[in-house]
């Protein structure tokens, strides 16, 4: 039908002026959607820039006005014990959190996936819970979790933020991995169970295999979120201050560069991660 | 091989629930668990020296707190609808750029929608502070150039407080914007240019209808974390311009752990309230779709 009708419709439809009009919108919509890029991307590079920004106070401080650049700031990137012991606790809360919510997660997603309710009674409870994780607003979880931690009076610290980090995780990894098994393959299995693999043998060269990328995705959503956390960190961090809180804190006194220094090299990292994980996505496809 | 089945078909029959027990169990205790005492302080009454609680059952709470900080909630309907519907707006047309035109750089382009979530989120706040203020990259050039009035400024205002979560929760309205329009199935559009249809009725009358659950994820999944925000409003707003998420935090910090869950639980019943309006008119399991 459509093989027929269409060149019908060019040469009769539409007249001389369409050509004209269709080549000016063709322009219009990516002309928009580049500026919207830039967009997104202007604060990132106001972001790089305060990092060369040389100071001319004689305070620690970033001003505002660009007084010229430096690498001033990069050569003394850990000038401040503070922030740097900061940023490397954040580093450390974030391993710890992708490594128990990508476990934790990952064998979650493999039960919704494989069972439905006659074998599984509450599986439809647990998709609720996990949705209502991701849709609560942050600041909710945090407050709750907060007034646990007081309620019991648990100590705020590394461990009050790692528990609070994995159980905002989880819902992430599960619904990730999830996703990237909805063309999952149970025959292969099955093939492996016919050949006399037992359970942990079909998992390790089977399935793990197969839903390895979904796992890998979820682990870097899992690092990603936790090392950005801050609305909940801030309401149980106590006496261990992560990054992101360090980094609120100080914007009251005064933003010293390495921030920004910090700030582009965390920018970097990610990029790169994520820029291997398209290459490597498009190779195997 | 009779003895040996009762025990494979155990592992079979529990297999589902050992699988989910570890996470399930995490969940329980750290996020339902929460919820619950949240609710239970809301009802006690807090020492505010000490922050010791005693439950009181005082349900007044719930009224007095809304007296007192209305003027707060209101605020943060307004900044966190004015920012949803701006993104809405701003997402909407370069969403439906990649989705149908975006070919082979579609993951290209998708990163790019996502650049700002590999900035660190105060990082990123703090950054339209700078570019915001009287003096800075924007404001101060075009005063320079006496395009703006030179006691013109746009930091400590709703107004910034509105451009900050704009940008921030910009991805998370041109994702599942991208996904319900992605979906859609390219056939009901040469269906629609088959029946003479003109490119904006095409527009109007397939993609749009088309993508309204998209629309309402997208508004939902950046509207109740923006009413939540307090990071933009403190670090690009005034002190008249307060928003809820601003009095939660200061609660919490001044021992008031009843006044603080009770504004949280509050909060929540909100973001449940549009939860469960999604539900009922396009069922619970699409919103996930578009996560």
């Amino acid at each position: 039908m459509s093989a027929i009708s269409t060149p019908v419709r060019e040469q009769t439809g539409l007249g001389a002026r369409q050509p004209r009009r269709r080549r000016w919108t063709r322009l219009l919509l990516p002309g928009y959607s580049w500026l919207v890029i830039a967009y997104l991307v202007f604060p990132i590079a106001v972001m790089v820039a305060y990092s060369f920004n040389r100071v001319t106070t004689g305070l620690p401080q970033v001003s505002f006005a660009w007084n010229g650049a430096t690498l001033k700031w990069y050569q003394e990137w850990s000038g401040i014990p503070q922030l740097t012991s900061s940023f490397w606790l954040s580093v450390r809360l974030a391993v710890a959190t992708t490594a128990l919510a990508t476990v934790l997660g990952t064998l979650l997603a493999l039960a919704l996936v494989r069972y439905r309710p006659p074998r599984f009674r509450g599986k439809t409870a647990i998709e609720q819970v996990l949705f209502l994780n991701i849709a609560a607003p942050e600041i909710v979880l945090g407050a709750s979790l907060l007034g646990l931690f007081v309620t019991i009076s648990l100590a705020r610290g590394f461990l009050t933020l790692l528990l609070a980090h994995v159980a905002f995780s989880i819902a992430y990894v599960t619904i990730t991995v999830r996703a990237r098994m909805a063309g999952f393959d149970r025959s292969l299995e099955e093939a492996a169970h016919d050949l006399y693999a037992n359970g942990w043998a079909t998992f390790r060269k089977i399935t793990l295999p197969l839903i390895m990328p979904g796992v890998l995705a979820g682990a870097m959503m899992a690092f990603a979120i936790s090392i950005d956390d801050f609305v909940t960190s801030n309401f149980v961090s106590g006496s261990a201050v992560p990054f992101p809180v360090w980094v609120y804190g100080v914007t009251r006194i005064g933003i010293p560069p390495q921030v920004f220094v910090f700030g582009t090299a965390i920018f970097a990292v990610g990029i790169l991660c994520a820029a291997a994980s398209i290459v490597v996505s498009r190779r195997q496809t | 091989m009779r003895t040996r089945r009762p025990r494979v078909r155990l592992s079979k029959v529990l297999a589902p629930y050992l699988l989910s027990l570890p996470a399930g169990l995490w969940l329980l205790v750290l996020f339902l668990v929460p919820l619950v005492t949240m609710l239970s302080l809301s009802l006690q009454s807090c020492n505010f020296g000490t922050g010791a609680c005693v439950m009181t059952w005082h349900w007044a709470e719930f009224t007095q707190q809304l007296s007192l900080y209305h003027g707060q909630f209101l605020n943060s309907f307004y900044y966190a609808g004015a920012a949803t519907l701006i993104d809405l707006v701003i997402s909407f047309p370069i969403a439906y750029w990649i989705a149908f035109y975006g070919g082979r750089k579609k993951n290209f382009f998708l990163l790019m929608l996502l650049v700002p979530f590999f900035v660190s989120f105060v990082i990123r706040t703090v950054v339209w502070s700078f570019i915001l203020s009287d003096n800075g990259v924007v404001l101060g050039t075009l005063k320079h150039a006496h395009l703006l009035p030179q006691n013109f400024h746009v930091l400590a205002t709703g107004y910034a407080v509105i451009a900050g979560l704009a940008y921030n929760y910009l991805p998370f309205t041109a994702l599942p914007l991208y996904v319900a329009i992605e979906r859609i199935d390219r056939r009901m559009l040469d269906a629609a240019y088959d029946l003479y249809a003109t490119r904006r009725e095409a527009f109007t009358r397939v993609i749009l209808p088309l993508t309204v659950p998209g629309l309402f994820a997208a508004f939902l999944l950046t509207f109740i974390p923006a009413l939540g925000d307090y990071v933009n409003q403190q670090l690009l707003g005034g002190t008249n311009n307060t928003m809820i998420g601003t009095v939660i935090q200061n609660s919490f910090q001044n021992l008031d752990y009843a006044g603080g869950s009770t504004l949280s639980a509050m909060l929540l019943a909100i973001a449940l309230i549009g939860i469960f309006a999604y539900a009922r008119l396009l069922g619970s399991r699409t919103i996930e779709e578009y996560l």
